[in-house]
């Protein structure tokens, strides 16, 4: 008989592995799992496989995350320094031996082919964090600027292939870990600022700037291309300038309540490229709305508040900083992608979170959350 | 206590960015969410009218490809328009019954079904395809009349490509043909831009100039934003961009030249690369036998192709840019060049020649024309000594003949503007290694440099490598990559850009040497092997005959011609320049199984300097034999080539629809033409 009771039993040894997770977060993303999974269906129907492959993919990233939060956030710090440096020495490797397709430098073909800017979406928090949490309690503004160093030389590297989209996903990431540890609204402000005036300086002035012949600085022909595109869409009705009169109509044509799931004639009818990619929120926004669309936002702001919930509550600074990182790149993919399909920013392939369909954006989505769900537990464990 | 203090301190600061973080997060959301209700509800109205009433269709405009014409302005290359018959699969409900129903009015084949089918799978549902091409007025104006029984079949007016003078140059231009899933797959990996110009295109280069020179031929897509009605009725155009033309490609090509080489082969095999040694233009680049390159433009039919690939001729085998030969002794000048930069020999060195020489116990042999006796630079290439190459390769070794030779453009490409090139080889110690895969077969053995001297052994090249080392030699060392496009036109602008050859850096040959090789080739001319061809020649020229084995003849065995097999005799090659003191013309021939190099080979670079140097072409009575290999000088009187009008081919006939297209049952035309690109066996590379 006292076996027993020495032997735990199967649901006391699943416990720690299965509970502790962060409810209302995993509520919030269990809902845009949801209104992915309609939308994929609704829209991709009628042209192959999709919804299938949505389905496995995002259950593929729930197993991610799930692994991932298993993992405690002092060892993921310790893989912080090894899998910036393989990162950083990938991209190296790249632009040396690197494989160039539509004039782009930014595969390595280690047997399999492989995208090293990738690992550097993870491992750019990770490390600046790290850094940060080595620094704690004798923070100086040196510090910063070999944070600021640790984030140019990858960002530098991508942006050199060049990959625009990416480097600057990377950046932000960077980005906003050092916001969060503390650089002085001082440095902050003036550069919002410019930011600011340069923008509304380029829609003021962009019939000029946007001329043939009209070199920009540090810009390349095409991406000056897609800011002018961005400025006059009628431009360029066969490219890019078509995505965004097409995804338009679209939007605006659904109206506040949508035509109805399958019912969108934009979508249906082709009109909308990569209608279940980069631009199913066009499809989503013709068929469900404005009701729709306010639903979908405030989940991804239910969500994004509960990720800085955590990051407020994280104990440690690595992982505070970490949580806050995360967290706002969500917030950037999920932002930059509705704003290039609705065209307030410019076209950059970047795909909706939980809602467009790709492989590899649900892995490091399943991976990044689960970083998030590791802290959420680390910080319950320790209250218990 | 104080360092709790900090603690609590820094938690606050950081809760205060979380906080900001959470207004970042509100304020871009609340920018999303304005814009949302800008497009959903305030242009809403405005939006569904342009979304459900209307649709906007962008129909691409396709350009005209540019045309080709040569450097006196003869077109090579150019379109017509005939008229298609069109079927918009999404504006059809039941395809096959319409098909049918259409047959009934328009004659349609088999073969134009399966075309359709196949683009069917390939296509959008809104894209516009051809059930039948080239309809005869009598046709379309038979379909007009019944047209309202065909919602979303329309006629078109589409442009055909068309060669005017058929088989002639046909390896020069290559040819179009539809783009096929290859390059489908390959466009995918083009940048965006580049893939936007080819919405709408459905033929693209596939061999030759149309190749090389795709995008400058190819033009600027246009386009037009068609409103279309429910129904798919074309309501009004709110915009539209037309296209612009592809450009014209002049070439340095003098076509009739071109022409009248090809004449002179007849149906003999073989190629011959002209280039103007001052500026690397290429003047003729001849591979025959030649195809008309009409018969792919539409998809080439199973008949055909069957003829064209399987023939013993190789006929879609581009000679001149992919057939490598050992050059026999047209090696010799190089080699006499090489001793004398090295100073291995001077001009004046006298070796002599008893017609055999013997290296570790084996016997290399003369011709038996060649007479013994003391022979020096000169006379050894005015005579062909063997003898003396064989004892200069013994004495130079393999790895600086190959040092010494390679920057004349031996064994590797010469950078010409035609895609496909082979490199040929120039053997060396470091070259076995890389060729052959067993060790006992990678090493080099000095036995195999004695033959390299008579330009036998491995050494193997195209006449366009050929001809260029000519072209190099003649002008003293003047490099450069060869160009058969000379200028680039726009069409609209009527800019013309030139395509200079790109300039290499010269090799630095003493004159005093050149002039040593000049003036033994200029012997070669006057008393040597190829005196008869060149006897009453109104200019001074330079030249070697060769003969290249094709078949190794085995020891004690005499070769004989006339007993063997003709695609076992030897070829017949010449290398020449003219004139000797101001080279304006360097050029490379082979005549495949023609035997001596004097007997086919020259007789047709004679002709050749006749037209460029004096403007006559060789009577009718001159060509018959020419063809056949039995004339050395002209004979009848020359004609000056203003008089002589181009050969034209079938091709303008079938464009003006005079003559019924050949339609058997073919299938898939677009596989056969993905096939095309001759995968060159060396003809003539020794065994």
């Amino acid at each position: 008989m006292s076996h027993v009771f020495d032997r735990p039993s199967l649901w006391q040894r699943l416990q720690p592995v299965l509970t502790g997770f962060d409810g209302p977060m995993l509520l919030g993303l269990l809902v845009l799992a949801t209104l992915g999974m309609t939308e994929m269906y609704s829209a991709g129907f009628d042209s192959g496989t999709r919804f299938a492959d949505h389905g496995r993919n995002m259950l593929l990233g729930a197993l991610i995350m799930f692994s991932v939060a298993q993992v405690s956030p002092q060892r993921l710090m310790r893989l912080a320094v090894p899998l910036y440096t393989v990162g950083v020495a990938l991209l190296i490797a790249t632009a040396l031996f690197g494989m160039t397709k539509k004039g782009a430098t930014r595969w390595l073909n280690l047997g399999v082919v492989i995208q090293p800017s990738e690992v550097l979406k993870i491992a750019m928090p990770l490390m600046l964090a790290w850094w940060f949490q080595k620094r704690e309690g004798q923070l100086r503004p040196l510090d910063f600027a070999v944070a600021a160093v640790l984030l140019v030389i990858p960002v530098g590297l991508i942006a050199k292939q060049p990959d625009l989209g990416t480097s600057l996903l990377v950046l932000s990431a960077g980005v906003y870990v050092i916001f969060f540890a503390g650089l002085s609204w001082r440095l902050i402000l003036p550069v919002l600022l410019a930011a600011a005036i340069g923008i509304g300086a380029l829609v003021a002035t962009g019939d000029d700037l946007c001329q043939d012949g009209v070199q920009w600085p540090v810009l390349r022909e095409y991406q000056k291309h897609r800011i002018c595109t961005l400025l006059d869409p009628t431009k360029d009705p066969l490219g890019k300038g078509f995505h965004i009169i097409q995804g338009k109509i679209a939007i605006g044509s659904g109206g506040i309540t949508g035509k109805g799931l399958m019912q969108g004639t934009q979508t249906h009818l082709e009109f909308i490229p990569e209608r279940t990619t980069d631009f199913i929120f066009a499809s989503y926004a013709e068929e469900l709305g404005l009701v729709g669309v306010l639903g979908l936002i405030l989940t991804f702001t239910f969500v994004l508040m509960r990720g800085l919930f955590i990051a407020a509550e994280a104990p440690t600074v690595f992982t505070r900083l970490l949580a806050g990182s995360i967290t706002l790149s969500f917030f950037t993919y999920a932002m930059v992608n509705m704003g290039m399909v609705s065209g307030i920013l410019p076209v950059v392939g970047i795909p909706l979170p939980f809602i467009s369909y790709g492989g590899t954006a649900m892995v490091s989505q399943g991976l990044a959350l689960g970083i998030l769900m590791a802290i959420a537990r680390s910080r319950r464990l320790m209250q218990s | 206590v104080t360092e709790l203090k900090n603690l609590k301190l820094e938690l606050d600061r950081f809760r205060l960015r979380i906080i900001a973080a959470a207004v970042f997060v509100l304020v871009g959301f609340g920018l999303l969410t304005a814009r949302m209700v800008y497009l959903q509800v305030l242009h809403h109205e405005e939006l569904s009218t342009r979304a459900e009433s209307n649709r906007i269709a962008v129909v691409p405009i396709v350009p005209n490809r540019g045309r080709i014409v040569d450097r006196n302005g003869v077109v090579l290359a150019t379109n017509y328009t005939a008229y298609t018959l069109e079927i918009t699969p999404s504006k059809v409900d039941d395809l096959d019954a319409t098909i049918n129903s259409l047959g009934e009015v328009i004659e349609i084949q088999t073969r134009d079904r399966r075309r359709f089918k196949r683009q069917l799978e390939e296509s959008k549902s809104f894209e516009s395809l051809p059930i039948r091409t080239r309809l005869s007025d009598e046709e379309v104006a038979r379909f007009i009349a019944q047209r309202f029984r065909f919602p979303g079949v329309e006629i078109k007016a589409r442009l055909f490509r068309n060669y005017p003078l058929g088989e002639t140059a046909s390896h020069l231009l290559g040819y179009i043909g539809r783009i096929n899933q290859t390059e489908k797959t390959a466009m995918e990996d083009w940048d965006d831009e580049a893939q936007a110009n080819y919405r709408g295109t459905e033929y693209i280069g596939k061999l030759g100039l149309e190749q090389s020179y795709e995008t400058e031929l190819h033009g600027i897509t246009g386009f037009e934003q068609i409103e279309t009605s429910a129904g798919g009725r074309a309501v009004r155009r709110l915009a539209s961009q037309p296209a612009t033309p592809g450009n014209t490609l002049v070439l340095s090509v003098d076509i009739k030249l071109q022409a009248m080489v090809e004449e002179l082969f007849g149906d003999r095999r073989g190629a011959l690369v002209a280039i103007d040694p001052r500026n690397g233009e290429v003047l003729a680049f001849v591979s025959k036998p030649t195809f008309d390159p009409n018969l792919f433009v539409d998809g080439i039919d199973v008949d055909n192709w069957r003829n064209l690939n399987e023939s013993i001729d190789k006929p879609l085998l581009n000679r001149a840019l992919r057939g490598t030969y050992p050059p026999g002794s047209t090696f010799k000048p190089f080699m006499a060049m090489a001793a004398l930069t090295t100073g291995k020999r001077s001009a004046s060195t006298i070796i002599q020649d008893n017609l055999v020489f013997n290296f570790g116990g084996r016997n290399f042999g003369s011709p038996e024309t060649d007479r013994p006796g003391p022979k020096d630079m000169r006379t050894a290439i005015v005579t062909s000594s063997n003898v003396y190459f064989y004892s200069l390769a013994n004495e130079m070794g393999v790895d600086l003949i190959h040092d010494q030779l390679m920057p004349f453009g031996f064994g590797r490409k010469t950078g010409i503007d035609m895609e496909g090139e082979v490199t040929g080889d120039l053997p060396s110690t470091e070259w076995k290694r890389r060729k052959f895969k067993r060790p006992e077969q990678q090493k080099w053995y000095a036995g195999e440099t004695i033959s390299l001297g008579i330009g036998q052994g491995y050494n193997n090249f195209t006449m366009l490598q050929m001809a260029t080392a000519m072209s190099t030699l003649a002008s003293g060392g003047l490099r450069f990559e060869p160009r058969l496009v000379r200028e680039i036109e726009d069409l609209v602008t009527r800019e013309k850009r030139t395509v200079s050859s790109q300039a290499l850096t010269p090799l630095p040959l003493k004159p005093e040497n050149v002039a040593v090789i000049r003036d033994a080739m200029n012997g070669v001319a006057i008393s040597g092997t190829s005196a008869r061809v060149f006897a009453g020649a109104a200019y001074q020229s330079g030249g070697k005959t060769g003969t290249a084995q094709a078949v190794g003849i085995r020891q004690n065995e005499k070769y004989s011609g006339a007993r063997m097999a003709e695609h076992l005799r030897d070829h017949s090659l010449y290398i020449a320049f003219a004139p000797v003191n101001n080279p304006q013309i360097a050029l490379a021939v082979i005549v495949e199984n023609a035997g001596w190099g004097s007997a086919a080979a020259a007789p047709i670079a004679r002709r050749v300097f006749d037209y460029v140097l004096t403007g006559q072409m060789p009577s009718v009575e001159d060509i018959a034999l020419t063809q056949k290999g039995l004339t050395m000088a002209p004979v009848g009187t020359p004609r000056p080539k203003d008089t002589v009008p181009l050969p034209m081919g079938t091709a303008t006939s079938v464009a003006l629809g005079l003559v019924p297209l050949a339609a058997a049952e073919p299938a898939s035309a677009a596989s056969a033409t993905s096939g095309v690109a001759p995968t060159a066996s060396a003809p003539g590379s020794l065994p």
